[in-house]
């Protein structure tokens, strides 16, 4: 292309300032992350982190506007945390985000495992995991366990043939999808450690950190108001006292436990409805959980030495 | 002689960007894409070999692209052509089918004449390309 003549390349040059605000503005960001906000309790941090990220493409693309070179943005993501504390959630909106912003061109998110990428015999891993990438292209693709995908202990495992594979199309199809690898953080400490060229092709690491107990309190009290339940004053406290004594027991997986916790509150609710035999039933007595309903929890019963209980609700959790 | 068949048969070929905005209009529509490949020319061969399976759980053209590509680099000198399969009821047959492939030369047809009984002509079409075995025609 042949030097252009003044005129042109200022007719070329778009407006003299851009208005990143407008720009926020017309991404339909706000909506995104005013839901976010509605949405998801706590994790303060990770939204702050998130509105970096999206000022930064916004940046990116305003400077873009100008001519003003930029590579392709790395955008392969890792987020690490325990159990529970909203890492699918969020790769969710964050495909929503990308989307939004433009890079990249569906926004559907492809969850997958261990399981999905790795095949049973040699040769059945790269169609496996190619079928995948084919699947995820123009999205993101969300990598649940990341950390199971390089098992050391068997040197002959084909994981490490799905890495290499990832790592390929991390690098060469940038623009086609973006990698989220979700794990639990030491675990995936590990697995960065053995696999640096996976560390060096991820951007962003974000940290999950666990809920506190009134975020988890409020957690549940909106997990019940989807489903349509509520709890009673005295319920409330016994719930947020439940959920002191849950979080030291073993296996406690944050928002996941909550749930779990009252689902059985549920169930307890609807037999002592059933139970009870005094007339028929009103709206309230429908709607509303009683504290005896979460009393009746073995986190109570076994909670002087913490081990009755911590058993039962360690099978609950693995079952 | 430039084989012309399909939907785009009067146009050139189609670039990639092309192809891709095509395949693109497929997954919108809903359909299954796939690649098919042969190296028998003649218009009324309707059993192309599929390349891989059909893909209709792929949200983006980048994964067809990819593909068509892995099937280039293999089958490069065949034709090769992609179709839309509309799956829905009431249509349950292909949409949109287009070459998207050719090979370097393409020799072309023979044109040839049968007497019959009495003065009847019966006409047939060869392709040059199908003298040979399969698999030899265009390498």
């Amino acid at each position: 292309m042949a030097a252009p003549p003044m005129a042109t390349a200022l007719k070329a040059v778009p407006p003299e300032a851009v208005d990143l605000k407008a720009d926020f503005e017309a991404s339909g960001l706000p909506e995104i992350f005013d839901q976010l906000d509605r949405e998801m309790v706590g994790l303060a941090p990770i939204k702050g982190r998130l509105r970096e990220i999206a000022a930064l493409l916004l940046v990116d693309r305003a400077r873009q506007r100008f001519g003003l070179a930029v590579g392709a943005p790395t955008l392969h993501m890792s987020f690490t945390g325990n159990p529970g504390t909203g890492k699918t959630t969020l790769a969710l909106k964050m495909a929503a985000i990308l989307h939004r912003l433009g890079y990249v061109r569906r926004g559907h998110l492809v969850t997958v495992t261990r399981d999905d990428l790795v095949g049973q015999y040699i040769g059945h891993t790269a169609p496996k995991t190619k079928e995948v990438l084919k699947r995820a292209a123009g999205g993101v693709l969300f990598i649940d366990e990341a950390y199971y995908l390089y098992r050391p202990e068997n040197e002959r495992d084909y994981g490490q043939e799905a890495i290499e594979i990832l790592l390929q199309v991390m690098e060469n199809q940038r623009d086609d999808l973006v990698v989220i690898l979700a794990g639990y953080a030491d675990r995936m400490e590990r697995f960065f450690q053995a696999n640096p060229g996976f560390r060096s092709r991820v951007a962003h690491h974000i940290d999950f950190p666990d809920y506190g107990e009134e975020e988890l309190l409020e957690i549940g009290e909106r997990q019940l108001e989807t489903m349509n339940y509520r709890l009673s004053p005295r319920a409330r406290a016994v719930f947020a006292q439940y959920i002191a004594l849950r979080r030291d027991q073993p296996h406690f997986a944050n928002g996941r436990s909550i749930r779990n916790a009252l689902d059985r509150a549920r169930l307890r609710q609807a037999s002592r409805l059933f139970q009870r035999n005094d007339g028929p039933l009103s709206v309230d007595d429908l709607t509303v959980i009683e504290a005896e309903d979460i009393l009746a929890s073995r986190v109570f019963a076994g909670s002087p030495d913490g081990q009755a209980g911590s058993q039962v609700v360690g099978r609950e959790a693995a079952s | 002689m430039r084989l012309t068949q399909g939907t785009f048969s009067f146009l050139p070929d189609l670039t990639d960007e092309q192809i891709t905005a095509q395949v693109q209009y497929c997954i919108d529509q809903g359909w299954a894409v796939n690649i098919e490949f042969t190296d028998d020319p003649h218009p009324r061969n309707t059993y192309w070999d599929m390349w891989g399976l059909p893909m209709f759980d792929i949200r983006d053209a980048a994964g067809v692209m990819g593909e068509l590509a892995s099937c280039r680099k293999i089958y490069g000198d065949r034709y090769i052509r992609i179709s839309g399969f509309d799956a829905s009821h009431g249509w349950e047959s292909v949409r949109l089918s287009f070459i998207v492939n050719r090979p370097a030369n393409e020799p072309g047809f023979a044109l040839e004449r049968q007497e019959s009984d009495g003065r009847r002509i019966l006409y047939s079409t060869r392709a040059y390309a199908a003298q040979l075995p399969e698999g030899e025609r265009y390498s």
